[in-house]
């Protein structure tokens, strides 16, 4: 077989065993400057962001950009949405969409990047068939880096996880920039700022 | 396309240079990708050893890959997907095809994969009944124009977009004339929503695989990887067996440089990790050697399997900015192709590590620090010594070294040529003197070096 002609050949020819490098901490963006630097990085990318206080203000937004009969879809329980969801639909059903928004584990400063697995998908295809993509950032889950993020994915189980930073993109034809390709044609990204702390009772 | 490939570098490149317009339209293009990445790779103040931590994981990774793969095997497989093992490109080609057959399925979607390019896959499914498309944007033009990616993350970069619109209104019925990048790519969308709709297979490449946790990562920025995946019974996902990197944490490091090296973005829109397969769907991988375990013998060159695939290499290349992707005839194109190239078939690709002007920036750029210009170097050694050059260029060496290797005959030599240059410049100013190609030749000078020192010491 195949495997063992491989293993061997591999075995017969791999250098002498060199060490990994000790975990190295870096740490940009600094971390007083983060919210911030993520809101520009979601600009850059092609992304919005709008600030809410309260999950049920996403129902406003939707009233403002979408119309009653378009279907919108997310898998956060407790929230009016518009098209009836179990989550045990085929993938092909979604593909009518216009808007699917979900909640998320964390969002990285440096690249605008958010990270999402299946549990919170509902179905792994709906945030890239949708053709508009909500995603729910906690302020307080906004993180420097991508070294810090795999600290936290380190720990997770899932069978599926994915970075969404922006819309769906390509350059390819002359290196002009087209958003919508095939993923979402636009990413909202809804900001639930913290409430400072003075203000707890 | 047959005739082409018995062409090299060259002649290749001669032809791509007989637009000059066109070719300053490619240079320019691709260095304003390098200038973006320039412009990423500052705005990281630890980006140097971001790089040195990257090629210290990848030596590592090369120097324990049998551990590696098993791990990566026995994780896989308790996550529900299935492993198959390729000894070369053939091998590859037919369990893909099996795996379809298995089904029933004559049609399958696919996602960028240098790999399955390096195979020729595409072909041999045709061959085979089996019908493909190409999901990445630039890939579909291609496929469309039935001609091979000339760039590695930008496939169609040489194509202008009144070619692109051309070829889509003989595909796709747009109107003739029709150029505009967001009306082209808003069809494609279209077109390709429903392939990803209607196809029961979907393949796709493979950027890191995890030996820790027997996961893979794809990345891309159009969503079709994930379109296609999602959408699929069996997703099939190729990779080289260099890809796996050891830890789930060493992925921040690749994350965070392998865009910023490519196109000067901070991440892909969407970098997805596969684990296990969604119910009721059927998951494969299959991991590829084609000729990587020679490679990882050969101690001048097996770096360049550290290699990610970020293009960095081309982009800046002096050379493949001013020849074109299609000049490497080979799958992977630019300074890393003409390193990998050698390896698979040293003489058809004798000409590529000729490719070069030895400069060096492809590995100041390299995020993985391959010494891609040493290798360069280094290949026309083994190709020399092994007598894969041409009679003209192995003739023009023994000349060069009978002359520089004997003062007098250096002086002679010097003598002559100035003397020619002066008194019978026609001899050399002609087709047949390489050096007069795209140049004129230079004045020449009243003496030589040596010359000239001489005289200035004994007028002390």
């Amino acid at each position: 077989m195949s495997r063992e002609t491989i293993l061997s050949a591999i075995l017969n020819n791999q250098p002498q065993a060199t060490k990994l490098p000790e975990y190295l901490q870096f740490d940009s963006p600094s971390k007083e400057v983060i919210t911030e630097k993520f809101v520009q990085m979601i600009n850059l990318i092609g992304g919005r962001v709008v600030v809410i206080h309260k999950l049920e203000d996403i129902d406003l937004y939707i009233s403002e950009h979408f119309k009653v009969s378009d279907q919108i879809i997310t898998p956060i329980e407790g929230l009016k949405y518009y098209t009836s969801f179990t989550g045990d639909e085929k993938p092909h059903q979604f593909v009518n969409t216009e808007f699917a928004f979900f909640k998320t584990h964390f969002a990285v400063a440096e690249n605008g990047a958010i990270w999402i697995t299946e549990d919170l998908m509902g179905q792994r295809v709906l945030p890239f068939i949708t053709q508009h993509l909500g995603m729910v950032v906690e302020e307080e889950n906004i993180i420097v880096n991508m070294h810090e993020a795999y600290k936290i994915i380190e720990n997770q189980d899932y069978g599926f996880g994915t970075f969404i930073a922006g819309p769906s993109k390509t350059a390819d034809i002359e290196q002009s920039l087209v958003l919508g390709a095939h993923g979402a044609r636009s990413m909202t990204i809804f900001l639930v700022k913290s409430v400072p702390k003075f203000f707890n009772t | 396309m047959d005739k082409l490939n018995t062409l090299k570098h060259s002649e290749l490149s001669d032809l791509f240079n007989k637009d000059e317009e066109r070719v300053n339209w490619h240079d320019d293009t691709l260095w304003w990708i390098r200038a973006k990445r320039d412009k990423a790779a500052h705005g990281i103040s630890e980006w140097e050893l971001l790089r040195e931590t990257a090629s210290q994981i990848k030596n590592n990774v090369l120097s324990n890959l049998y551990n590696y793969l098993i791990e990566f095997e026995s994780k896989a497989q308790a996550n529900g997907i299935k492993v198959h093992w390729a000894a070369n490109a053939e091998e590859h080609n037919k369990i893909v095809l099996s795996l379809l057959q298995s089904k029933g399925i004559n049609q399958m979607v696919k996602s960028k994969s240098m790999l399955t390019e390096e195979c020729h896959l595409n072909q041999y499914l045709e061959d085979n009944g089996i019908d493909v498309i190409d999901s990445d944007l630039g890939e579909r033009i291609v496929q469309l124009a039935k001609e091979p990616p000339s760039h590695i993350v930008l496939p169609c970069i040489h194509k202008k977009k009144e070619e692109i619109g051309q070829i889509f209104h003989e595909n796709l019925g747009t109107e003739a004339g029709v150029s505009d990048p967001q009306i082209l790519t808003e069809t494609a969308r279209i077109h390709l929503r429903e392939t990803f709709l209607t196809r029961k297979s979907a393949l796709t490449g493979v950027n890191f695989a995890i030996a820790e946790t027997g996961e893979f990562v794809v990345c891309t920025n159009e969503g079709n990887a994930d379109m296609g995946a999602h959408l699929a019974d069996i997703h099939i996902a190729c990779m080289g067996i260099e890809k796996i990197i050891p830890k789930k944490k060493h992925l921040s490091v690749f994350l965070r440089l392998l865009t910023r090296s490519a196109t000067g973005q901070p991440i892909t829109t969407y970098s997805s990790h596969f684990k296990k397969p969604r119910k009721g769907q059927e998951m494969h991988i299959v991991l590829v050697d084609n000729g990587r375990s020679i490679q990882l013998g050969r101690e001048d060159f097996r770096n360049s399997l550290k290699c990610i695939r970020c293009g960095a290499c081309m982009n800046t290349c002096p050379v493949y900015r001013r020849s074109g992707g299609h000049s490497y005839h080979n799958a992977i194109a630019g300074p890393i192709g003409a390193i990998l190239a050698p390896n698979l078939d040293m003489k058809e690709y004798a000409d590529l590590p000729f490719a070069s002007t030895l400069c060096g920036s492809c590995t100041n750029v390299c995020p993985v620090k391959i010494d891609i210009h040493d290798q360069l170097y280094k290949w026309r050694q083994v190709i020399v010594k092994e007598g894969n050059t041409t009679v003209a260029k192995t003739i023009a060496m023994k000349v060069m070294d009978f002359t520089l290797s004997s003062p007098t005959r250096f002086k002679l030599a010097g003598k002559i040529g100035r003397w020619t240059l002066k008194h019978a410049p026609f001899t050399v100013n002609n087709q047949f003197n390489l050096w007069f190609k795209n140049r004129e030749m230079p004045e020449a000078p009243k003496e030589s070096f040596s010359e000239w020192y001489k005289r200035n010491n004994t007028e002390k």
